[in-house]
């Protein structure tokens, strides 16, 4: 179980690093996450990724600190919202981003976004991590610190396993 | 009726709604109406209006929040009515303007006069709606709405008006309008 981090101290650092604001679209890899804020009454369900965007975004002119949880797939479909809102609107929040296509190892329709992930979130200027489960905690902390210092969208990248 | 004339019956309203204005035409129509620190211009992300709208409400629970929508952006993003009628949040107000066209790109016709935008609204499950599609109607329609218990979705069937922005573009920097709407909720120092 050592390469697992569990979701529920997952969810408790971000709290303490001052999350408070969960929403998004599902993907497998990160469904204890998901159910760890959905059992706490914390997790808004969207339909599309850059709705959920719209809605983090409101949330922090509302005064919150969002997370934006999604799989690459919707990296895609966010990049309007990304570079049209959140970046030109300084707007941040915490993007939780899935990595389909891990290696080349996965079904066909996630091995482009699995290789060109990393070149898009570069392409955008958004800074991301993608740590083992020993280095989770310490990068939520980073990706805090970097959200407060910028105000901008940052990324944390889920390996396959990471959670489950 | 057109935009500038329905923004003319609904502006003299509000009150410390905080107000979300959709991309185009409807942006610039109401900064020129009136300019509050409470109201957040959309320039981009087409669509994402009420989506923002719902995170604000859902946000402030105390404040009534306003979204200014047009049809276009609405049949961009309609997976939004369903988000906001499954949260529920008395305090969102939706309005959609609908010229039933893309005003700010030439006019082009979208599917608003066959599609009846404040049916896909009440099939939803919003808790009120209603369409009102004259000037004389919207003017007694106009103060009650503001009141209701949301969400809440107003239709207004305007005219496509003279070619043209009904308004200059927003004079303000996109990152002035995130401070200043969170200065104006005490969120931000």
């Amino acid at each position: 179980m050592s390469g697992i981090a569990p979701a529920d101290r997952f969810v408790d650092h971000l709290l303490a690093a001052g999350f408070d604001f969960f929403v998004g679209v599902p993907c497998s890899l990160v469904a204890p996450v998901i159910g760890e804020l959905a059992r706490r009454g914390r997790w808004v369900g969207e339909t599309r990724e850059d709705a959920a965007l719209g809605v983090a975004a409101g949330a922090y002119l509302g005064g919150r600190l969002p997370l934006v949880i999604m799989q690459n797939s919707g990296l895609g479909v966010s990049l309007n919202a990304i570079a049209s809102l959140h970046l030109p609107y300084r707007i941040p929040c915490l993007l939780l981003i899935t990595w389909r296509g891990f290696e080349g190892r996965d079904a066909p329709e996630h091995l482009i976004m699995g290789e060109k992930m990393r070149g898009l979130l570069d392409l955008f200027g958004i800074s991301y991590r993608a740590p083992a489960a020993a280095g989770l905690m310490d990068d939520v902390g980073w990706a805090a610190e970097c959200i407060r210092a910028t105000t901008l969208p940052t990324a944390l990248v889920v390996r396959p396993g990471l959670f489950a | 009726m057109i935009l500038s004339e329905a923004l003319a019956e609904l502006v003299p309203h509000l009150r410390d709604e905080l107000c979300v204005h959709s991309n185009g035409y409807i942006s610039r129509g109401g900064c020129a109406a009136r300019d509050r620190a409470e109201c957040f211009y959309m320039m981009g992300s087409m669509g994402l209006a009420a989506s923002i709208g719902l995170g604000l409400a859902l946000a402030q629970p105390a404040r009534r929040v306003l979204v200014l929508d047009g049809d276009g952006n609405v049949l961009m993003n309609p997976g939004a009515l369903a988000s906001i009628a499954a949260a529920a949040p008395p305090n969102l107000l939706h309005v959609c303007f609908d010229n039933g066209a893309h005003a700010s790109t030439g006019g082009q016709a979208t599917v608003s006069d066959r599609v009846r935008l404040e049916e896909l609204a009440r099939a939803a499950g919003y808790r009120w709606v209603g369409r009102v599609e004259s000037r004389a109607v919207l003017s007694c329609l106009a103060g009650e709405f503001l009141t209701r218990e949301g969400p809440a979705f107003l239709l207004v069937r305007i005219a496509l008006g003279p070619p043209g922005p009904p308004g200059p573009r927003v004079p303000h920097a996109p990152e002035a309008m995130t401070s200043r709407l969170r200065r104006a909720l005490g969120v931000e120092p």
